[in-house]
């Protein structure tokens, strides 16, 4: 028994010493066995006053680079940046990522106000930039002209302000709407102009149009204000953390009108800090978890393995975007800008977690947009809005 | 009818505000009238009082009374501390370098605080210490969040008024800011009262601080500087080195913020509170309650 046992292991022993061999003739023979390494960045706000966002987005971001990898041509390095929400961070974290990192591509960032300035600058160091969610028309165009290496993965906030105006017309059958926003952040100030316009048009009156800034905490004053022209709905087009901390001071103050908001809702903490006073608001978004589709459904359910919570819309579009470019690295003609950008251009039907991704003229994703509801403990989602 | 209403509301707004910032304003000008200092590192005391709350309620869970007497030692101590290491040093020192010290303590405190594995530069969300109420009483709303800010900020006064008027420590702290070597010379301990009105200062900042935070549940490193520099400039307008001038400076700022906002718009509000701090110095620096003779 012994010595049989024995004899198979020696016979392994010299399996493997040839196995090993014949792999290392071939190592030397087709160089292209190694794959070489590339380096891929994300921006995003990982910590700062929207760091849910940063955190999804830097998952997505990771499982878009493991799916990759199984089989990819290239090794991806990831370098991931910070930028606070802040468009100054953001700017330095874009010029360290390709001036020092040398970086072929960036995904990222996430919020309108940093990904204006980002996208300038990856634009005119000839970057090919996707953000994921950054919402805001500036981010692909400046003084009307295209940028030509800037994609975005979402869809833009004159199409977003106008859902959420068509589903309180149509849907919530409202007359009179409020906007509060904040007037130094241009996704905000975007979505408010936008709803605003439309709900005109729809014919409902907008019987308070009031402003705040980034760093107020007290909204008692706009609110009372606000609460004597006794709006049906409330439209509060900003990030989970003011919006939670205007919902409790609306609920407090006894205004008791109908909560609407953009996609910056989406945040496990929204209701965290809300509390009960956000359940029954409605928001637009680029996804929901509900969604039934094939690469959806694998993505939710590797994510919640990985990270045991289901991925945000944050983390959806990140990898959306994330994916995009890799799939472009992959398949343009060299790792060259122009080429990747050619790719891009010309790359259709998409098939990713937030649905099929064409780009427009502008560099822009053609999306649906879904409706979601806030409830108790989750969101569940309403209905769907085509282009 | 409805428009007194809608005014009665605003005030009680602006009333919830400026109790605050005339918990903070009154350390402001206490520190001033000893030591002729502006102590920028208050703002950040009163950060560090909402963090402490934080602490205790959401780890311990701990009743509120506690929250508050443990908040209120420790800033003290921070207080304390702050006076020893950063300004007792610098006591002989030329004004401006206790000055350009101050700032340094509130940047020192700011960023070290926001290092990832101290406080995090995020935004936190402030547990609720109770369920939040809201009382209708016809005219104006009221939550019994205001209710509480209205209180503690009266008992917190009352309870100074008598520290400084009717102990021993009271006379020792005015006969100090009215003359410091007179005092000295008259065997008050400067040094003792010095650090007493840091302690005191202090305190009532991390009052203000846990006042904040359940108010507007959400608090970062950050979060002292707007209502330090409104505080300041409450003081300023009060009377700076004046205990009442400081409550009635923080009232009026916070009624200004809110009518401004509430009749002008919330663009204008932080224009507004710094104009009125221009047209003080310009025109009555000593502020509403100073006197116009200049001591020597």
């Amino acid at each position: 028994m012994c010595e049989k046992n024995n004899k198979l292991t020696k016979r392994g022993d010299k399996m493997k010493k040839l196995f090993l061999v014949f792999m290392a003739v071939a190592f030397l023979a087709f160089p292209s066995f190694a794959k070489d390494t590339i380096k891929l960045g994300l921006i995003a706000p990982l910590t700062g006053d929207v760091k849910t966002f940063g955190e999804s987005a830097k998952n997505g971001f990771i499982i878009a680079i493991e799916d990759y990898s199984k089989s990819g041509k290239y090794k991806i390095d990831p370098v991931i940046a910070d930028d606070r929400n802040d468009p100054t961070e953001g700017a330095n974290a874009a010029l360290k990522l390709i001036t020092q990192d040398k970086v072929i591509a960036i995904s990222g960032p996430l919020t309108s106000k940093v990904a204006i300035p980002v996208s300038d600058i990856a634009n005119n160091n000839k970057i090919p930039m996707i953000t994921g969610a950054a919402t805001n028309p500036k981010v692909t165009i400046h003084d009307g002209k295209r940028k030509p290496y800037v994609f975005r993965a979402c869809f833009i906030d004159p199409f977003q302000g106008t859902v959420a105006a068509n589903f309180a017309d149509k849907e919530l059958k409202v007359k009179t709407a409020a906007v509060l926003y904040d007037v130094g952040n241009d996704y905000s100030k975007g979505l408010a102009e936008y709803f605003k316009a439309t709900f005109i048009k729809k014919g409902g009156n907008i019987v308070a149009y009031e402003s705040y800034q980034k760093d107020d905490v007290d909204f008692s004053a706009l609110i009372t204000k606000i609460q004597v022209k006794k709006p049906d709905v409330l439209y509060l087009p900003d990030y989970y953390n003011k919006v939670a901390l205007i919902a409790r001071q609306v609920r407090e103050k006894g205004l008791k009108s109908t909560l609407i908001g953009g996609d910056g809702w989406d945040s496990p903490e929204l209701i965290k800090i809300a509390g009960g006073a956000i359940v029954g608001g409605y928001f637009t978004n680029h996804y929901s978890p509900d969604r039934k589709d094939p690469i959806a459904e694998a993505f939710i359910k590797r994510y919640k393995e990985k990270y045991n919570t289901v991925p945000d819309a944050f983390a959806a579009l990140s990898y959306d975007a994330t994916m995009i470019l890799l799939k472009a690295i992959d398949n343009a003609r060299s790792l060259k800008s122009e080429d990747i950008v050619k790719y891009l251009n010309s790359m259709k039907n998409h098939k990713g977690v937030t649905g099929n991704i064409n780009f427009d003229k502008n560099g822009d994703a053609v999306k649906s947009a879904v409706i979601l509801k806030v409830e108790k403990d989750r969101v569940r989602y309403m209905t769907t809005v085509n282009p | 009818m409805e428009q007194i209403s809608y005014i009665l509301q605003q005030v009680v707004n602006g009333i919830q505000l400026g109790a605050v910032y005339a918990l903070i304003a009154l350390g402001y000008t206490m520190v001033y009238g000893v030591l002729r200092l502006i102590n920028f590192a208050h703002g950040d005391v009163f950060m560090l009082g909402a963090f402490v709350a934080y602490f205790l309620i959401s780890k311990f869970g701990l009743p509120v009374y506690l929250v508050f007497i443990l908040t209120m030692v420790s800033c003290a101590l921070v207080g304390y501390v702050i006076e020893k290491v950063a300004y007792k040093p610098l006591r002989d020192a030329p004004k401006i370098s206790l000055l350009i010290t101050a700032v340094g303590v509130s940047l020192f405190l700011e960023y070290f605080l926001s290092l990832k594995a101290l406080f995090t530069p995020n935004y936190i969300p402030f547990p609720k210490p109770f369920e939040i109420e809201t009382y209708d009483l016809s005219f104006f709303v009221i939550t019994n969040v205001q209710l509480l800010i209205f209180i503690i900020t009266f008992i917190s006064l009352f309870i100074l008024y008598l520290l400084i008027y009717k102990t021993r420590y009271g006379i020792a702290m005015r006969a100090v800011s009215y003359d410091k070597e007179t005092a000295s010379l008259m065997g008050v301990g400067i040094d003792g009262i010095i650090s007493f009105t840091f302690i005191i200062g202090a305190s009532l900042a991390g009052v203000g601080g846990i006042l904040y935070g359940i108010a507007y549940p959400q608090i970062n490193v950050f979060m002292g500087i707007m209502p330090g520099i409104k505080s300041f400039i409450a003081a300023v307008l009060g009377g700076i080195g004046i205990i009442h001038g400081a409550v009635v400076g923080g009232l009026i700022i916070g009624l200004c913020e809110v009518f401004v906002s509430a009749f002008l718009s919330s663009t204008f509000r932080d224009g507004v509170i710094f104009i009125i701090l221009f047209a003080v110095l310009l025109f009555r620096p000593m502020g509403i309650f100073g006197k116009r003779i200049e001591k020597v």
